[in-house]
């Protein structure tokens, strides 16, 4: 029955999508200011979605895939081309106020400048493909570790890495909700 | 939650739900995506996709179909740019739905800051916008692709890409905002 190919996933990627883009607006991630704050420090409402997503997520994840009803679909670590990737991301996600998702989103709420923002996405993608067979040759192809999951090269079982960040999550959103950011 | 703390926050963001339950609604998404498409949460690969079908009349449909990059992600209305239109129509319906539609060109954060010139804001977001998409293809994923679906998956690549990108994020922000008053994240 899953997974669901074809021309009826294309359907539910609309449905996927709208309820993805439904959250983030009521999540307020579709603010620039939000975005902007929480790297600020001032407001922690981009961490206080991703965490639940993370851990919310990531056990339903597990179990699913415990009971073969999902796969795993964990990517290459390429780790210079994502420690330099990550690192251009978070100058241009505080210059933008958004990060790609939140952006298409935030056009919806009426933001104009989320929409120039993203006609330079665009822009951003074409300069990727046309230095892509450099990107490939010289940062890509260092450090690759592979299909590689922190249980795996820290050899603790990934329940104990799932509990340490629901420790980490409270403890930093009791600390966060005490100073109301 | 004080009388007080309702009234700012109902105030200042009217009509939002809890972050901790669209994270975990987030996470649930993802649950179903995971067993229903076989197909995580991602943005950037469909966008990088676009830009082709952008690019084509611009530089030539034959340079973009030699294109390396291109060759492997052609641009059609597959699942990944469905999710994205999706994603448009979704948070739209729900800035409708709870009446917070607002066009926004210059955000207040930003205004006190750098003023009210548009041109500033737009050209600003232009750059911003391409360099989150050029890092998040160079990263393999954005918040999304990354941040989210590889990272509860505990993936490497996934914690990598959070862990740089929030610390460059701020020192970006301290350095562009340095000296600006602390605002509150206001309307809308």
């Amino acid at each position: 029955m899953f997974p669901i190919k074809g021309e009826s996933a294309l359907l539910l990627a609309i449905v996927f999508g709208f309820v993805f883009g439904w959250l983030l607006q009521r999540g307020k991630v579709t603010n620039y200011n939000v975005i902007v704050n929480q790297f600020r420090f001032k407001d922690f409402t981009v961490l206080k979605v991703m965490f639940p997503a993370i851990i919310v997520g990531g056990i339903g994840v597990l179990v699913l895939t415990n009971m073969e009803l999902a796969k795993w679909h964990v990517r290459d670590a390429n780790m210079l081309a994502t420690i330099i990737g990550a690192a251009i991301f978070g100058i241009g996600m505080v210059l933008y106020g958004y990060c790609p998702g939140t952006g298409v989103a935030a056009i919806g709420t009426g933001s104009i400048h989320a929409l120039v923002g993203a006609a330079g996405m665009i822009f951003g993608a074409i300069l990727y493909a046309f230095s892509f067979e450099w990107v490939r040759a010289n940062i890509l192809s260092v450090g690759k570790l592979g299909k590689v999951t922190l249980p795996q090269i820290m050899h603790v079982p990934a329940w104990t890495i799932y509990g340490a960040l629901i420790v980490i999550a409270i403890a930093l959103f009791v600390w966060v909700e005490k100073r109301g950011r | 939650m004080s009388q007080q703390q309702l009234h700012q926050s109902g105030g200042r963001l009217s009509g939002r739900w809890s972050p901790y339950i669209v994270g975990v609604g987030i996470g649930i998404l993802s649950w179903v995506v995971f067993v229903v498409v076989a197909a995580p949460l991602g943005i950037t690969t469909a966008i990088g996709q676009i830009a082709g079908g952008v690019a084509s009349p611009i530089v030539g449909a034959d340079t973009v179909a030699a294109n390396a990059y291109w060759r492997t992600n052609v641009m059609k209305l597959d699942y990944g740019t469905l999710f994205l239109i999706g994603t448009f129509f979704g948070a739209l319906a729900s800035a409708l739905n709870s009446k917070t539609f607002k066009f926004e060109s210059i955000p207040s954060v930003w205004q006190e800051r750098f003023g009210s010139s548009k041109t500033r804001r737009f050209v600003v977001a232009f750059i911003g916008g391409a360099l989150a998409m050029y890092g998040a293809r160079m990263a393999g994923g954005c918040t999304s692709g990354n941040g989210i679906s590889q990272s509860l998956q505990l993936a490497v690549v996934g914690w990598t890409f959070l862990a740089v990108m929030f610390v460059s994020g701020a020192i970006t922000a301290a350095i562009v905002y340095r000296g600006s008053p602390s605002i509150q994240s206001g309307e809308k």
